[in-house]
């Protein structure tokens, strides 16, 4: 029986992985696509470590900023554990080979300086080199960065340290259910993608990496099309804790047609935003949210929005923003050196999720940890700040790996039965066996522009409600939902489908979430309601009653 | 506008929107006309290197495809295909780790440079697509081929600083590595982060030839022509 099975293959179930093997684990890495596929790639800007190399900066900095945007809803002990943790980890990943950014020399701070600011850090270390950019929110320049391929060389290098390390993958095979017999984990069932059969995995901890849900706003999101929440929805059938699922941060510059993500650099490098009648109408620099309700105003009173980065000149746009450049020639058919780029604010990251202890383990299944944009390890509170996510994954999914293989040493190594495999088995045959009524994909556009347009950036109780109404009528009809492919092997539509299922399953979790919380916090925003209450500053957590399972 | 797609048992035509980028299409056709269509995708924003496959015979990514009148689109090659676009694509990433692509000794108490992180910005670029490997003419004779992206990935590390071991990598790739690439340049042409393999392993077989490393194809056709040097073709 494995000691640690972890579920996901992004940053954070690669980082578990590695320090539960590093611990003395067997480990296994589970994923439905292969891992460098994860959504970890898109990151661009970068991670947050208060190493001081440009300028003045201490741990307690990075502390004070996170706790400062999380408006009152995080655990500060969970914060002051990461970002002191950040420059220890920033080390681990230069010493794996993570190609970071390099400052030159003559901005290096001069020794004496130095001294002091990174004491933590051993001397004559290339540690120093490495570059820092300003993220929103930071009071110093915090961001270590590659280029803006930050989250795709972090990924692949620690896939390459896997490899290195010797960690077995188990690529294509699409979590379906934990197994948790008595509130213990004890393992988790599988559709293999590519055999269609379902398989049951014996572990002794299951630590579960799975990603955020911002893919359930299909449509209006920068996330990848898999970012279904489908270890948030499987922790939620088993039993466990979901919290501050209300919580999902807008970013203000999505490409109007394809959600694509504009960086912040592109407002850090000194671009405009202008309405239709090309008026400047909010100072680009404020917080992510106030930006995105600004634009969202603009936008509601019929306007449109535009990302104006003209008077940065072609050559200047190359050298900063190469990738973006690219992406609007390619998505919106424009050249950002001449022309306008159409921009909508869109759902980029979600700060709710699985709620875990002070040791990343789930409340209410015993043995199974969560790390990553899937967990609610309470640093984010009710906004995240740039930065802080792959600090985050790496920092966080450690810490749960080596949880993991600290449970497994004492867990019993006795396996389940195979009850929740023939369950699967079932629902897997029933979906087989029905009929064709609905079509998925259009119904899946349809709850993204509802979640959009009701459970957004500005929201109302009178439309949340009526968001539920309809979220609830989908839920009946997706019971009714058959395949249009009914092959048996590789089929990507049951995958599909399956997602769909679990975004459907989280959605009323994040409306009834929103219609509870009565105020406006960070990424929250209520009309009716539209200051901060004390009263609120609490978490709403959800958990279904046995008997509802 | 038409498309044309080359399924596993089938040659199909599709009408689909135009101005789509080629992942939209396979997604319009998927929810109007076939669900059961089959290929593999994830960011469509060119970076999770889910999507290449082959259009009018060159491997593209489909999320950066914009469709033509009478595109043709085929898996990519040198991978099994699984269910129509969606291939296999195991044996490939295996070449990683056969190449040994990671840092073997890593030390950290060095200086690093722009110009240090520049020597292999590009090569670490790589979204491992698999683009290359498609494209490369040796897989046609030599399966076992390293293929360009594990050895550009070994490259990288062979070049990083904080790498006391590169002798290690080398090691890993003279059997069915450096000596087996053409040098044609095809990977180098079709890769759509701009990464050229083709340079890299030259590169790689001049620190090989560092190591005491010789070109072995050389060494057989001295052998049968003492007076080899007149150049190659005679
Ligand atoms: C465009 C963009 C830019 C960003 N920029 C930054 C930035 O600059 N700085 C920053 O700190 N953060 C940034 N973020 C956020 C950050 O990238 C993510 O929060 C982080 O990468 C999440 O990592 P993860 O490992 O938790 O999940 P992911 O990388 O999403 O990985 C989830 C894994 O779980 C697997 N999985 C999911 N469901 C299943 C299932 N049912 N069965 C089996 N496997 C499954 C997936 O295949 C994948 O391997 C950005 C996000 C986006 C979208
Ligand atoms: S240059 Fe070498 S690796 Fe690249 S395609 Fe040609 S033979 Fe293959
Ligand atoms: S080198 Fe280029 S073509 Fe080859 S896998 Fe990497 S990104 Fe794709
Ligand atoms: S879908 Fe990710 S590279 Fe095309």
């Amino acid at each position: 029986m494995l000691d640690v099975l972890v579920i996901g293959s992004g940053g954070a179930g690669l980082s578990a992985a590695l320090a539960a093997k590093e611990a003395g684990a067997s480990v296994l890495v589970v994923g439905k696509m292969y891992p460098t596929n994860s959504q970890t790639a898109m990151a661009q800007g970068g991670m947050n470590a208060a190493l001081g190399n440009v300028e003045e900066d201490h741990p307690s900095l990075h502390i004070q900023d996170t706790i400062k945007s999380a408006h009152g809803l995080c655990n500060e002990d969970m914060v002051r554990h990461l970002c002191a943790d950040a420059p220890k980890t920033i080390e681990w990943l230069e010493k794996i080979g993570v190609p970071f950014s390099r400052l030159p020399q003559s901005i290096e701070v001069s020794q004496s300086d130095t001294n002091q600011r990174s004491s933590l850090l051993a001397p004559h270390s290339s540690l120093k080199s490495i570059a820092q950019r300003q993220l929103g929110g930071a009071s110093a320049k915090r961001a270590c960065y590659a280029q803006d391929y930050t989250g795709l060389k972090i990924l692949h290098t620690l896939y390459d340290t896997c490899l290195k390390e010797g960690i077995d993958f188990l690529d294509e095979h699409f979590l379906l259910n934990l197994i948790v017999p008595e509130d213990t984990v004890k393992g988790a069932t599988f559709l293999d993608i590519r055999s269609g059969e379902v398989k049951q995995i014996d572990a002794k901890s299951v630590v579960i990496a799975t990603g955020g849900y911002g893919a359930l706003y299909h449509g209006y999101t920068t996330n990848m099309y898999g970012a279904t929440g489908d270890g948030i929805a499987a922790v939620m059938r088993a039993g466990g804790a979901l919290s501050d699922m209300e919580f999902v941060q807008f970013h203000p510059t999505g490409l109007k047609h394809s959600s694509i993500l504009m960086s912040e650099s592109a407002r850090g490098e000194g671009g405009y935003l202008v309405n239709t009648k090309g008026e400047r109408f909010v100072d680009e620099l404020k917080p992510r949210d106030e930006v995105s309700r600004a634009i969202f105003a603009q936008i509601q009173a019929g306007g449109s929005v535009f990302l104006d980065l003209r008077h940065l000149g072609e050559e200047k746009l190359q050298t900063l923003l190469p990738q973006e450049v690219a992406l609007c020639k390619l998505h919106e058919k424009i050249d950002p050196a001449h022309a306008l780029v159409p921009i909508k604010p869109v759902a980029h990251y979600t700060m709710g999720g699985i709620d875990v202890d002070e040791a990343l383990e789930v409340n209410g299944i015993k043995g199974c940890f969560a790390a990553g944009e899937c967990s609610n390890a309470k640093v984010h509170g009710a906004n995240r700040l740039g930065g802080n996510s792959l600090l985050e994954i790496t920092a966080f999914g450690r810490f749960a790996g080596e949880n993991a293989y600290k449970h497994s040493i004492y867990a019993s190594s006795k396996p389940a039965n195979g009850e929740q495999k023939e369950k699967d088995i079932a629902a897997i045959e029933a979906i087989y066996a029905r009929p064709l009524t609905h079509n998925h994909y259009t119904m899946q556009r349809t709850l993204g522009r509802l979640l959009y347009e009701k459970v957004g950036i500005v929201r109302e109780n009178r439309t949340l409600h009526q968001a539920l109404e309809m979220v609830i009528a989908m839920q009946v009809e997706q019971k009714e939902m058959g395949l249009a492919d009914k092959n048996r092997t590789h089929n990507q539509t049951l995958v599909e489908l399956l997602e769909f299922q679990n975004a459907l399953l989280i959605a009323p979790a994040i409306i009834s979430a929103a219609i509870a919380r009565d105020e406006s916090r960070g990424a929250h925003f209520k009309k009716g309601f539209e200051a901060e209450d004390e009263a609120f500053k609490k978490h709403i957590v959800l958990q279904w009653k046995r008997e509802e399972r | 506008m038409k498309i044309t797609i080359k399924r596993d048992k089938s040659v199909e035509s599709f009408e689909v929107s135009e101005g789509l980028t080629l992942l939209a299409a396979l997604y319009e056709i998927k929810e109007k006309q076939d669900a059961s269509l089959t290929f593999s995708s994830g960011c469509r924003a060119s970076i999770c290197g889910a999507c290449a496959v082959r259009v009018n015979g060159k491997e593209v990514l489909a999320c950066a495809h914009k469709i033509n009148e009478n595109d043709t689109v085929e898996p990519l090659q040198y991978h099994p295909v699984l269910r129509d676009l969606k291939v296999d694509k195991q044996k490939a990433k295996e070449t990683l780790k056969r190449a040994s692509a990671w840092l073997h000794q890593p030390q950290i108490s060095v200086e690093i440079t722009p110009e240090d992180e520049h020597r292999t910005e590009r090569q670490s670029d790589c979204i491992l697509c698999d683009s290359c490997y498609s494209a490369c003419p040796v897989f046609a004779v030599n399966p076992d081929f390293l293929g360009p992206f594990a050895l550009t990935r070994a490259y990288r590390y062979s070049e990083d600083k904080r790498e006391s071991n590169v002798k290690e990598i080398i090691d890993h790739i003279q059997t069915n590595g450096v000596w087996d690439c053409t040098l044609c340049g095809e990977c180098t042409a079709v890769c759509p982060k701009g990464i050229d393999p083709k340079m890299d392993i030259t590169m790689l077989r001049g620190t090989s030839l560092q190591h005491g490393y010789s070109d072995p194809n050389f060494t057989a056709q001295s052998f049968g022509t003492p007076d080899f040097g007149g150049g190659f073709g005679f």
